[in-house]
């Protein structure tokens, strides 16, 4: 079997790779997003390109990450090879069968890769971490010594810390997200008010954001974030495929909905139907209640405008 | 400053995807079009370029003649003139797509001008190739970054910031330059309707551009299975409360 090239970053979906790599050869060659600092994508592609050919590799991966996508466009663009992003299976040959994500992953595409050295990004989170065998190192030093020097022309030259407080809405452990059915960037009190209680953060819909009642960093949707908390609450969300590709890792899904008809109600876990208005501060009140006088999570109040 | 921003035309596909009857396709005949998200955001940042600092803008698309709807769309928020690389409606991939764009730019910068800065959406609501933007900027030799949430013109160059999960990284490209976006760069406004009214009398050039062999090839598309979730009831109204606190509980949650 001929090797293998794999592009590895820091975290699962790089180890999710190589599960995917190892059925298309043998061994399996990383190169790190770290062998240039800071990061240089066009120099990424240019030492994978560079590995890829003195390995004789049969295929290059990545992760279907902001990173991998991005860095195999760029081999992809200068090899003249044809890439495949975001695959959730993939069959080695001539050409090859493959199953790609569209739609944030609402919709599944069969299709063929016509290639001699298929490029490909595994969507995260589909295939298990890759275990036994660590990936053989790619010596990248002499591949970086040769670099021509507008590889490097795209680099980062700046990195700007998060603003600090609180857990991010990724890594939430629950999340508590409003809808058109909120009404209002008001109405979004008594969902501030159930997450101080939990402990959780806030989330919304595309709609939300787009009428400017909360902001983008809030939306949940393919075109906003991707969570998987253990509880995700969605209040007046109706369940258009844009939100559920953001939401459908989670757990366990709570909807509450004046809409029995509602997509959401048959896509959740539990579902409550009726006016959110009443139900959510029930909720809230109910969990003051069970926990008595002395909260484990003293509410904490954002800052700002909404009193 | 002569600004190109390229969208594409994608259906608004609300709660479920339903497919044409050999599944090559989704069936749109009930559905809405727009200009795809990331995209959107991109005709509004120009938009807002040129209104600052003056210049030209630009707005392209591939795709069928319907698509001419979302170029004027583009206009009516104050984009100045539109390309339409004409298709039969058939999907083209991320290669084909990228040489027919090449070729539009290579011909408008020859007859009017090159483009300072290029803006493409990070990748298609629809297809989701994540590749045009880049296959585009290495065919014209410029720099390119991907995935921004904010591009901010300072002189000779565009800063750039990338959302990272844990802060942002910031690159700056010496001007001509690419950038693909992402919903969240700004919040696109509203077209008004003497927006709308000057849209209709701007120019829309249509080409009709060839097309490349496909090496990807779609042969079908599928609807994955639902998440196996249960729906369970746990009622009505507020006096739904402990059943929901109960569910909680159980969960481990609180």
């Amino acid at each position: 079997m001929a090797p293998v090239v794999v592009l590895m970053e820091p975290g699962d979906p790089s180890l999710q790779a190589i599960t995917l790599a190892r059925t298309f050869g043998d061994p399996v060659h990383a190169v790190h997003s770290a062998a240039v600092e800071p990061f240089a994508p066009d120099a990424l592609a240019a030492i994978l390109q560079r590995a890829a050919d003195d390995l004789g590799a049969a295929a290059v991966f990545a992760a279907g990450t902001d990173r991998g996508n991005d860095v195999m466009a760029r081999l992809s663009a200068r090899t003249g090879l044809p890439l495949a992003a975001n695959v959730t299976a993939a069959t080695p040959g001539q050409p090859v069968r493959l199953t790609r994500q569209r739609w944030g992953g609402s919709l599944l595409e069969e299709a063929e890769l016509h290639s001699a050295r298929p490029l490909i990004t595994v969507a995260p989170h589909v295939f298990p971490v890759a275990n036994g065998e660590a990936p053989v190192e790619v010596d990248v030093q002499p591949y970086i010594a040769a670099l021509d020097p507008k590889d490097l022309a795209v680099r980062v030259v700046e990195h700007v810390e998060p603003p600090g407080g609180g857990v991010s809405l990724a890594e939430a452990k629950v999340v508590v997200s409003g809808g058109r059915g909120v009404g209002s960037k008001e109405g979004f009190a008594i969902l501030e008010d159930l997450a101080a209680v939990l402990g959780a953060r806030v989330g919304c819909s595309r709609v939300v954001t787009s009428a400017g009642w909360r902001p983008h960093t809030d939306q949940v949707g393919q075109t906003g974030t991707k969570i998987a908390p253990e509880l995700y609450i969605a209040c007046g969300i109706s369940g258009a495929t844009q939100h559920m590709a953001g939401c459908k890792a989670a757990k366990r899904i709570l909807a509450i909905n004046s809409d029995p008809e509602a997509p959401i109600m048959s896509l959740a876990d539990y579902t409550v139907v009726g006016d959110l208005k009443e139900i959510v501060p029930a909720i809230t009140a109910e969990l003051r209640a069970v926990r008595g006088t002395s909260p484990p999570n003293p509410p904490r109040l954002r800052g700002g405008a909404e009193a | 400053m002569k600004i190109l921003v390229c969208v594409k035309r994608v259906p608004f596909t609300g709660g479920k995807m339903v497919l044409n009857v050999d599944s090559t396709a989704l069936e749109t005949r009930h559905l809405g079009f727009t200009i795809s998200p990331h995209e959107e955001c991109g005709v509004e940042e120009a938009v807002r370029i040129i209104e600052a600092g003056g210049g030209e803008s630009v707005v392209l698309t591939l795709g069928p003649g319907e698509a001419v709807e979302q170029l004027r769309d583009a206009m009516a928020l104050g984009i100045d003139r539109a390309i339409l690389l004409q298709t039969d409606g058939a999907e083209w991939d991320g290669e084909a797509t990228a040489a027919a764009i090449v070729e539009a730019i290579r011909a408008d910068e020859a007859a009017s001008g090159p483009f300072d800065l290029i803006f493409f959406g990070n990748e298609s609501a629809d297809a989701g190739g994540y590749q045009v933007g880049l296959r585009v900027a290495h065919a014209l030799g410029r720099p390119c970054a991907t995935g921004l949430k904010a591009v901010k013109v300072e002189g000779g160059s565009v800063r750039c910031e990338q959302d990272t999960g844990a802060g942002r990284d910031v690159y700056v490209l010496q001007l001509p330059a690419v950038v693909t976006v992402k919903e969240g760069l700004n919040l696109p406004r509203y077209p008004s309707v003497p927006g709308r009214m000057r849209a209709a009398r701007k120019a829309v050039a249509t080409v009709t551009p060839s097309r490349t062999e496909s090496h990807l090839r779609l042969v079908k598309l599928a609807v994955p299975g639902g998440g196996g979730r249960r729906a369970e009831s746990l009622g009505t109204g507020a006096a739904a409360a402990p059943a929901v606190v109960e569910m909680m509980r159980k969960a481990g949650i609180v």
